[in-house]
């Protein structure tokens, strides 16, 4: 169940083919989906990082809406400076950032909190692939529990990265954002729609995409919807709005057991070898069902 | 008309008649008065423009580059660990070919703190793409803002620009200047016309990054660009001069050195009292003249061994180290390169560091020891602090 | 072609890296299987999959062969097979 409705001969793309991302990239998904949802009258600001390495070598770029790359950690900052220039200018462009959870949850955070406590007229995306792929799957603030990095890898004395996720959207809506929403590539309707109303909606908007990355967890590029799929119904992942800092619609699953999804990809391979680590994944389980409580994503089932 | 000012509200001033769109600073002594007026100019109205009031240095020379891509004048001002703190965006602005205009009160940088005056700051960030311009008091400090727009913006050119003026020394000190009227600016320098802006109707990519099938002719256009703004600057500050009267034409500026054998070589303040100084001494019959250096970047190599054919000793006075190189000093070692054919003797004398004062006999000694050819050293040093 | 000044591009360059080359596997459609929901064209990654005519059809110009269009199609009307080159 993909949540797809919508006619593609009706849809005009602002993110062309020819693009360098692996087959089945999660974040090049949400890259088109983004586009396509924002439309023509929008300049987008983006981070350094994957997306922005295989979308723009130059001359070969993939965006058909004004783009802007300028440094890793500085795309809130550089939004700030569009947004005031065109206001200055009378202008009605959109400005939307497109940024990496690297460049979001760790090394950009100085600007972002900047950009949403000043209040700028910006809906901040973070596509969110838990780590750092363009330098070679390095451990992010949003890298989960447990999973294995380049820089957080399992070994004798290490079951992964020994953090929990940041929770980005809550210290967002904190600084006073009017909507701040959660995604994924796995239901690309919600997404495109969560586009628009951010965009709507003036003041700095937050919408954070939970983006699979096929060579980084470890799973055939083919997989990249399911994946996202399974991190829903596991409860790994919530889909929710937040409006003015109250959680409104949340998406409701029949959960399945965090395993179905640990079991999919690599970066969690070591819970099962050399023999099934039941405490570490019962941690995880206890993370899925902890977010479950909190969002009430369960769908109560029939007595 | 001539008004007493303070030298950082002669920069405010001169920023407002320039009409940015978008203004965006982060306080840091010895520059916040400037900042501080331009808000001020901003809550009355006086200065028609957006002052985005950012969390840091790093967000407002990145904001800069932001607004200058959709096709804003911006205007930035710091110094110190300010620039620093943007050091990475001040080699990206340069390199995304954005004429931003960035006042620096040149101040010493840390460790140890100091928030006294040195020319550290700007000059570390001597191979960024930026040009940087000196100005010696409030008026020229001033002026060069309004040339500095207009320098950036020529498509021909399309460089950043830091305009310098030394921290406290001239910043915070009352001087008399003469401040144009806004007809005669806006006479002077006309509207931004970007190349290309970030633009709905006519979309391009900025800030692409490039292989090495295309970097390094990326990197030789920004060279050939800052070459260019040689004589585009030359012919802006002749516009300048016919309509203002005030002669910044050179790249360098001589005094007293018909006939000269020993030059002092230095930038900003330090040229006043280095004049002084001259005056003195050539009363006393000694053949001895100035240099001002005005543009660092580009650094006028040519003007200099032009200026200083026949002389016989040169010293720079260094308000830089550059910590490991024989010579000390960054500015001594252009001037080398400079003169080399002419084969002068040529001393860095670095001092003035952290505010230390430069005196006149101070620069007499310098003179002295220039004569003497004393080697590259530091001058003024408290020996008795030292082991 | 020479530089842009600061590496600034407009659109429509992308196209001409052609990404059908990177492709192993094919994705192919069976026309009496699908209900042209259009779920391929909507997850595809490469924008390489457009309605023409009655039916969804792939720019083999740009398809990677990842196989998520196959993988997703609820009518199973996409197979991928091996390249032959
Ligand atoms: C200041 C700075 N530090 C480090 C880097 C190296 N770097 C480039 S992209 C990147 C990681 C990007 O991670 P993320 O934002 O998650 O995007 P992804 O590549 O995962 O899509 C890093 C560490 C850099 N470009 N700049
Ligand atoms: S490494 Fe991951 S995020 Fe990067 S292009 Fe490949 S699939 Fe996409
Ligand atoms: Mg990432």
């Amino acid at each position: 169940m993909t949540g797809n409705t919508e006619k593609e001969n009706v849809s005009v793309d602002y993110f062309e083919s020819g693009h360098r991302a692996c087959g089945g990239c999660g974040p090049a998904l949400a890259g088109k989906l983004i586009a396509r949802a924002a439309g023509p009258n929008t300049i987008i600001v983006a981070s350094t990082g994957c997306m922005e390495v295989f979308s723009t070598p130059y001359p070969e770029t993939a965006w058909k809406t004004p783009w802007i790359h300028s440094l890793f950690q500085n795309a809130a900052a550089v939004a700030s400076g569009v947004e005031a220039s065109l206001k200055r200018q009378g202008r009605d462009e959109k400005v939307i950032v497109i940024a990496g959870d690297g460049a979001t949850f760790d090394i950009g955070m100085l600007c972002i909190s900047g950009m949403f406590e000043r209040g700028h007229d910006v809906t901040y995306i973070c596509y969110d692939n838990e780590a750092y792929m363009n330098t070679g799957i390095q451990r992010s603030g949003a890298t989960p529990f447990d999973a294995s990095t380049t820089t957080s890898p399992a070994g004798k004395l290490s079951n992964g990265n020994s953090r929990p996720k940041k929770d980005i959207p809550a210290i967002l809506a904190a600084h006073g954002s009017p909507y701040v929403a959660t995604t994924s590539i796995a239901t690309p309707k919600d997404l495109m729609d969560k586009v628009k109303r951010a965009l709507s909606i003036k003041g700095p908007c937050y919408i954070q995409v939970h983006a699979p990355c096929c060579t980084g967890w470890g799973f055939d590029g083919c997989k990249t919807m399911e994946l996202g799929r399974l991190a829903l119904n596991s409860g790994l992942w919530v889909n929710y709005e937040m409006v003015n800092g109250v959680v409104e619609k949340v998406k409701k699953v029949k959960r399945i057991p965090v395993d179905d999804y640990l079991k999919a990809q690599k970066r969690f391979r070591h819970l099962y070898r050399p023999q099934e680590n039941k405490d570490e994944i019962a941690k995880i389980q206890a993370i899925a069902d902890s977010n479950a409580q909190k969002y009430g994503i369960d769908i109560p089932v029939k007595k | 008309m001539l008004q007493i000012t303070e030298g950082s509200h002669a920069v405010a001033e001169a920023v407002k008649l320039c009409r940015p769109q978008v203004v965006s600073a982060y306080p840091i002594t010895p520059q916040t008065h400037i900042v501080e007026r331009l808000a001020e100019m901003v809550a009355d109205g006086d200065l028609n423009g957006e002052y985005i009031c950012v969390e840091s240095e790093f967000s407002a020379l990145s904001s800069c580059v932001g607004a200058s891509a959709a096709g804003s004048r911006v205007y930035s001002a710091t110094t110190s660990q300010g620039l620093a703190f943007m050091a990475e965006v001040v080699f990206n602005a340069a390199g995304m070919r954005l004429p931003i205009v960035m006042t620096i009160a040149n101040r010493a940088l840390g460790a140890p703190l100091n928030i006294w005056n040195d020319q550290q700051d700007s000059i570390f960030l001597r191979d960024s793409g930026w040009m940087q311009i000196y100005g010696e008091d409030a008026q020229e400090a001033m002026d060069l803002h309004f040339i500095a727009y207009k320098l950036a913006e020529r498509h021909d050119v399309l460089l950043p620009c830091f305009v310098c003026l030394d921290g406290f020394i001239v910043s915070h000190t009352f001087e008399p200047v003469d401040i144009p009227s806004q007809k005669e600016i806006d006479e002077f320098l006309p509207a931004f016309n970007p190349l290309h802006r970030l633009d709905a109707k006519n979309p391009m990519s900025f800030g692409m990054y490039a292989t090495p099938d295309c970097y390094q002719e990326f990197r030789y256009e920004i060279n050939a660009a800052m070459i260019r703004a040689k004589a585009a600057y030359r012919e802006i500050a002749a516009e300048f001069k016919a309509k203002f009267g005030r002669d910044y034409t050179g790249l360098v500026e001589g005094y007293r050195l018909e006939d000269a054998e020993t030059a002092i070589v230095a930038m900003g303040s330090i040229c006043g009292t280095a004049k002084d100084a001259i005056d003195e001494m050539r009363d006393a019959g000694e053949k001895v003249g100035l240099l001002k250096i005005r543009s660092f970047r580009p650094f006028p190599s040519e003007e200099v061994r032009t200026a200083l054919k026949g002389v016989k000793n040169i010293a720079v006075i260094e308000k830089n180290i550059s910590i490991g190189s024989r010579m000390l000093g960054a500015v001594g070692l252009e001037v080398k390169d400079a003169v080399y054919k002419d084969s002068p003797n040529i001393f860095s004398y670095v001092g003035g560091l952290g505010g230390r004062d430069i005196r006149k006999r101070d620069i007499k000694q310098i003179v002295q020891w220039a004569k003497e050819g004393r080697n590259d050293c530091f001058f003024g040093l408290r020996e008795e602090l030292l082991k | 072609m020479a530089l842009n000044v600061g590496a600034v591009a407009a659109p429509g360059h992308a196209r001409n890296n052609k990404t059908g080359s990177w492709r192993v596997f094919c994705p192919t459609l069976d026309t009496a299987k699908c209900n042209k929901c259009g779920t391929c064209a909507l997850i595809c990654p490469e924008v390489c999959i457009t309605l023409s005519g009655e039916f969804y059809s792939v720019d083999y110009d740009f398809c990677k062969g990842c196989g998520l269009c196959a993988e997703e199609c609820p009518k199973d009307a996409i197979t991928m097979k091996k390249e032959e080159k």
